[in-house]
């Protein structure tokens, strides 16, 4: 038996085709995803992202929990509303989960961990948690919607009257409440919009007044292509707990300069660094897809990620492959036995409706 | 769901068609185009190209997967279809028009072997369950 978002219905009214995505009864499409990634880029698109999970951490001594939970460093966090993107790690520096924190007050800290790692996400951090006097609780009480897309923000404020008010100035990567609506201006796809947390009950009437104002659904097909022209990273693919934040990307996360001590630190101080991740454009035809090998003048690397990119009407990938490969360099992807030419690039890919390659 | 009757088919979503001259033209299914989802890329078989039953022979990949096609008799490669490694969408468009190439069948009566549309039909519901 799938687990249904309170929105599953929804979806399934809308003429979704539905999948089972890690266990979850999740839309792909509701029709084109290339026409969907389209309107986010150029208009305003809604995901439900219900199956992602909201943990609330409480306590006297959250921040103290939190500068050894995650690698990226929370006393950056110093107005309350503000978000960070982490990764958590284990002992031997893999990714357990990447996560955004939201800092509400000093005994109350936001996280949004993925849905495929949610459980074990919450079961290690219960047992980090002991001792220390705090309470995680996970929100499956709550939803989530995504509205993006340049025009996301005015219709969310069309959509919830008063709201305008209230978080014209909240700047990217930050949150505010209202009324029953938690809203964060966070997002994967490169474009501006809200992250909208609101109690499952009212999710369905919000997404269809979304609609009504011209929000158009949007599936996990579109919503892979979008974030992988944003040059963001995908749990499970680009990232996991076999590999190092430092070669997939994250470095800019991990915070290895200040005294504080993390979880997981020690390992990557220890670890040898010979892989990055770059972004790829293909130069000949076909689809880039993960695990396609990447031949390099200085070894073998591997895509994590690949798709066809809409906004260039190419095909793009991230790939780890060996240090020394610059932007520019020519390498070669081996797609079904044959070798095909791929130039290196720096991503993201694509930003606020343009292309940046 | 669009089955025409004067097609026939293969379990793994290939459509063939009898031409008047003897030749087999072969596609892809509506019902696959529409699991695959927006196409982007077709990569046709060389035209003299001998193929067996079952054997995979072209590629056709959507934003979301690559599926290899499969010949769906034995034959020769007589035609390959550049308009539609040009423009893929056209496949989702208007799946039985969208043809890929087209064969000299070793043996015209291996068409014989392929299921017809009820049949075809029969499996598609089938895979839905």
């Amino acid at each position: 038996m799938l687990k249904q978002t309170p929105l599953s219905a929804a979806h399934r009214a809308m003429g979704a085709k539905m999948v089972d995505f890690g266990g979850w009864d999740m839309p792909v499409s509701y029709g084109s995803q290339i026409d969907e990634h389209h309107q986010v880029r150029s208009d305003a698109g809604m995901f439900d992202v219900c199956h992602m999970l909201v943990v609330d951490v409480n306590g006297a001594d959250v921040r103290g929990f939190l500068r050894n939970l995650v690698a990226n460093n929370v006393d950056k966090l110093k107005v309350p509303g503000k978000a960070l993107y982490s990764c958590m790690l284990n002992p031997q520096g893999g990714v357990i989960d990447d996560l955004i924190i939201y800092f509400m007050t000093e005994d109350w800290f936001r996280i949004v961990v993925n849905a495929g790692t949610a459980e074990k996400d919450v079961a290690w951090m219960q047992k980090q948690a002991q001792g220390r006097g705090l309470t995680i609780t996970p929100r499956r009480d709550l939803a989530m919607i995504a509205v993006q897309g340049p025009n996301a923000r005015a219709r969310v404020w069309m959509a919830i009257p008063g709201a305008q008010a209230v978080t014209e100035a909240v700047k990217p990567f930050n949150a505010v409440e209202f009324q029953q609506y938690f809203i964060a201006r966070t997002g994967y796809t490169g474009e501006d919009g809200f992250e909208v947390i609101l109690p499952a009950a009212e999710a369905q009437a919000f997404w269809h007044l979304l609609a009504t104002l011209g929000v158009k659904p949007i599936g996990l097909g579109a919503r892979d292509t979008l974030r992988l022209e944003a040059g963001m990273n995908l749990y499970g693919q680009d990232m996991d707990e076999t590999t190092s934040p430092l070669e997939s990307g994250l470095a800019w996360t991990v915070d290895l300069h200040s005294g504080r001590d993390f979880i997981g630190k020690a390992a990557l101080q220890a670890r040898d660094i010979n892989h990055q991740l770059v972004g790829l454009v293909l130069l000949d035809k076909g689809v880039l897809r993960a695990h396609q090998p990447v031949h390099t003048k200085h070894g073998v690397g591997e895509i994590t990620s690949g798709t066809f990119s809409p906004t260039l009407q190419q095909s793009i990938a991230l790939a780890r492959i060996p240090l020394g490969i610059a932007p520019g360099a020519e390498v070669e992807v081996e797609i079904r036995d044959r070798k095909r030419k791929a130039k290196v690039v720096s991503y993201p890919f694509a930003r606020n409706g343009k292309a940046l390659v | 769901m669009s089955i025409p009757a004067d097609l026939k088919y293969t379990k793994s979503h290939e459509w063939a068609k009898l031409n008047a001259d003897g030749t087999v033209t072969v596609g892809i299914t509506h019902h696959a185009q529409d699991l695959l989802g927006d196409m982007v890329f077709v990569e046709t078989p060389a035209v003299g190209r001998k193929l067996n039953a079952g054997e995979e022979c072209a590629v056709v990949e959507s934003v979301k997967a690559a599926s290899d096609v499969y010949a769906p008799i034995a034959g020769e490669v007589v035609a390959a279809n550049a308009a539609v490694e040009a423009a893929p969408e056209a496949i989702n468009k208007d799946a039985h028009a969208a043809w890929m190439f087209t064969l000299k069948p070793d043996n015209a009566a291996d068409l014989d072997s392929l299921l017809d549309a009820a049949a075809y039909q029969a499996l598609v519901e089938s895979e839905a369950h």
